[in-house]
């Protein structure tokens, strides 16, 4: 059912060609399938643009107190392993519990890099290695980070590891290395292939919403401008491509 | 004068000591070292491009895939490293891929050869994942109705 | 004054090569366990997730900003005219040099992919305070081997003036480079601050000096050359000035910061912490880097006197190393804010101070750093004509031929 209504979107894009497709198939086909069609997928030759910005709006009043489905979805993934020692294991994303000093009041939020539009991470990194995607996706490429650790230094959100080990097992869409930084993808291998990225697949309150935050018409746009949402650190004016909402 | 022209005499015996042992070395080697047993490709009888301009230019065509597709999510297969390895595979007894880590994976028989290291599977998977080999669907897939 | 003879050291002694042979195991040392920590990974160093740059940072950064700092008394001689100075700047070029040697070293090899040199040689992100240092710390080698030749081919000694500006800048340039790397972090509630970059310029002024006083007294010590006590308490005063600015700089950080609330978290962390960081603070930084040396170099009983000079640098460093370590690792281990007013815990060591405990391997790359520096002084001083035969207060003071 989904592998049809993805198939008509690309027909519609194909035809429509430029920034009006995506909006106008989500117009056609109703909102039953702006599930999928906020995750179109694009010719393989197709190189991706700016004219699509790829966030999340993490409604943390759903994130349930004993979940990891998120985390657990990532690590899976990406076969992101551990070797059982915590500090030096790699997490690109981690649920995080906050607890007000004042009332006690506690919320639950998964906590994955940020995609900023202005990324510290790409500005202070010495080969260009940390760079973002037209389509607001903040990656490291990994052929040329030579390993310096300063992107980690500048982050504000912790979003990054450091492969201290020898890695085996790749998932080919994923590869990783000793001596290189990584951080959440966005899943940019799904993105580029139609689907959502996995952590926003697994949450079973849908409380991680995926979508392209340039299409005033895609769900994830509308919410916002519904509901109040919040950036994690915002005075830093970094124009993130992840929103909270009840923080 | 006299502590010059030791040293000049030092200089070509040294000179013509390295000359000898490289010569012998790569008699040696040559005689010695097997030539690479190329296996041959899963799918098909031609490369993505031709066969001569595949042994010399493979890198470049990898490199130029590479920033393609890491900077402009441009995902062809033609020239992808996925793409080498999943028709170049190479089984073992129990039809399992063998990885790099076998020298008689497809890469290494060429590169133990020429004796230039691979930095790719560093970080890369060297083996097609089942769904490529046609093994149906991964186990555990996450691509759900997909 | 009298005209000063420069020659190369005899290096013949059994000190000499003993020496040597001590340095030299320090920096095989080193480069064993860079090896060992490339080879496993970085989990077998004490750095992690949390605390992503450890000792040998500490050391590196030291070493940079130590090399152009070293510099100093040649920019005297050649850029302020200071003519008691003129015979000192080779050696001065030179420790520039060595020391820089060994910073990088240490940098590099501690890289996570250090095989890559030629990526951080060919993809430049201009953006990034680290490629305009790698851009800085090249051109120091160049500027500061061309300054220095200018210095030792009497033909071309009509240069060096020009060289020594050209050096001077360029050094200025490098350490505020280097301050920057912390200075420009937003994230870092113990770094963002733009007081970093002099802070560090003013701190290379020292450290340098330290260098300097160290290799210069050593060496006529155990060589047996006549180095009198006018040229030993100018420098020992310029060293107690530097000391003093430090502690100035250092001042204005901790007022800037104690006078905001928001930053008040992370300066009582600093300052009256219970851990290794105030400790160092106060131990390290401020008692025995700062008061020990200040008190040497300006109490009248100690004046011109060789031992007390080579003491009191050989505090400056260590007060040195202890003040980068609390910059360095102490920023990092002091939590980030994300959440203001929120306790915040998680997976990720959210919220805790972080915990670095350094391991052997990285102390020893660290020491092979500065181990490949005095190597390299040591060789050199030997091979060229670096010192001069006597540094004796008839040769330097140019006050002095007016009493004959």
């Amino acid at each position: 059912m989904i592998q049809e209504n993805k198939n008509q979107i690309d027909t519609y894009r194909r035809k429509l060609l430029g920034g009006g497709a995506a909006l106008a198939a989500a117009v056609t086909l109703g909102p039953g399938v702006l599930f999928t069609s906020v995750a179109r997928a694009k010719a393989d030759d197709e190189a991706v643009t700016s004219e699509v910005r790829w966030g999340f709006l993490i409604d943390t009043n759903k994130c349930a107190d004993n979940c990891d489905k998120c985390v657990t979805a990532c690590n899976d993934e990406h076969n992101l392993t551990g070797f059982g020692r915590p500090e030096t294991d790699a997490q690109w994303i981690r649920t995080v519990t906050l607890r007000d000093k004042k009332s006690g009041h506690t919320t639950k939020l998964p906590m994955m890099c940020q995609h900023c539009a202005n990324p510290p991470c790409v500005d202070v990194c010495p080969t260009g290695a940390s760079f973002k995607r037209p389509d607001g996706i903040v990656l490291v490429d990994k052929h040329i980070c030579i390993g310096c650790r300063y992107c980690m230094m500048a982050c504000p959100y912790k979003a990054r590891s450091f492969v201290h080990e020898t890695i085996t097992n790749q998932k080919e869409y994923s590869p990783r290395g000793k001596g290189t930084v990584e951080s959440c993808t966005l899943c940019v291998h799904r993105i580029d292939n139609g689907e959502i990225p996995a952590c926003a697949e697994a949450c079973p309150e849908k409380a991680i919403l995926f979508g392209n935050l340039n299409d005033a018409n895609s769900d994830i746009a509308k919410r916002m401008t519904a509901e109040a949402s919040t950036e994690i650190r915002g005075d830093l004016r970094l124009d993130l491509g992840v929103r909270y909402q009840g923080i | 004068m006299k502590g010059k022209s030791n040293k000049q005499q030092r200089l070509w015996l040294a000179a013509v000591a390295c000359v000898l042992f490289s010569t012998l070395f790569s008699i040696v080697a040559t005689a010695g070292a097997p030539r690479p047993d190329i296996p041959d490709a899963i799918k098909g009888e031609q490369c993505v491009e031709d066969t001569d301009f595949m042994r010399r230019n493979h890198m470049d065509l990898l490199l130029h895939q590479r920033d393609e597709t890491v900077h402009k999510g441009i995902r062809t297969k033609k020239h992808s490293l996925k793409e080498c390895f999943t028709c170049h595979v190479v089984k073992d007894k129990d039809n399992k891929p063998l990885t790099v880590s076998s020298p008689k994976h497809f890469c290494r028989e060429c590169h133990d050869y020429a004796a230039v290291s691979i930095d790719c599977f560093q970080c890369h998977t060297s083996i097609p994942s089942n769904k490529e080999m046609g093994g149906g669907k991964t186990k555990g897939s996450m691509r759900g109705g997909l | 004054m009298k005209p000063i003879t420069f020659r190369e050291i005899s290096g013949n002694s059994k000190g000499y090569y003993g020496l040597l042979a001590v340095l030299g195991l320090m920096v095989a040392a080193g480069l064993g366990s860079a090896f060992y920590m490339e080879h496993n990974g970085h989990w077998v160093t004490g750095m992690n997730n949390q605390i992503v740059w450890g000792i040998p940072h500490v050391f590196a950064v030291f070493l940079i900003i130590a090399a152009s700092g070293a510099l100093n008394v040649a920019s005297i001689a050649s850029v302020f005219g200071k003519t008691a100075y003129k015979p000192l700047a080779p050696l001065s070029a030179l420790m520039a040099l060595a020391l820089l040697t060994g910073g990088l070293m240490v940098l590099v090899l501690d890289l996570g992919r250090p095989d890559r040199m030629i990526v951080a040689m060919t993809y430049y992100n201009f953006k990034s305070i680290f490629a305009w240092n790698m851009i800085l710390y090249n051109g120091f080698f160049a500027i500061v081997g061309v300054y220095l030749l200018t210095m030792l081919n009497r033909k071309l000694n009509k240069y060096s003036h020009t060289a020594g500006f050209f050096a001077f800048i360029w050094r200025l340039a490098l350490t505020m480079g280097t301050g920057s790397i912390f200075g420009f972090i937003v994230a870092r509630e113990y770094y963002d601050a733009a007081i970093m970059a002099p802070m560090f310029i003013v701190m290379s002024f020292s450290f340098g000096l330290a260098f300097f006083l160290i290799a210069l007294l050593a060496t006529y010590k155990w060589t047996g050359r006549e180095i009198g006590s006018y040229i030993v308490a100018r420098l020992q005063r310029l060293q107690g000035l530097f000391v003093a600015s430090v502690l100035l700089f250092v001042i204005i950080f901790h007022m800037a910061n104690l006078y905001a609330t928001q930053h008040h978290g992370v300066e009582s962390f600093i300052l009256e912490g219970n851990n290794v960081y105030s400790g160092l603070f106060w131990i390290g930084y401020m008692l025995l880097g700062t008061l020990f040396p200040l008190a040497i170099c300006y109490a009248p009983a100690f004046r011109g006197s060789i031992g007390w000079t080579a003491a009191a640098a050989v505090m400056v460093i260590a007060g040195g190393l202890s003040q980068m370590y609390m910059i360095i690792i102490g920023g990092q281990a002091f939590p980030m804010e994300m959440f203001p007013g929120k306790e915040v815990s998680s997976s990720f060591y959210d919220g805790v101070v972080a915990t670095y405990t350094p391991s052997a391997p990285e102390i020893s790359l660290g020491l092979g750093g500065v181990a490949i520096a005095f190597v390299t002084l040591m060789i050199a001083i030997k091979i060229l004509r670096f010192l001069p035969l006597s540094l004796a207060n008839e040769k330097t003071n140019p006050h002095h031929a007016s009493q004959d």
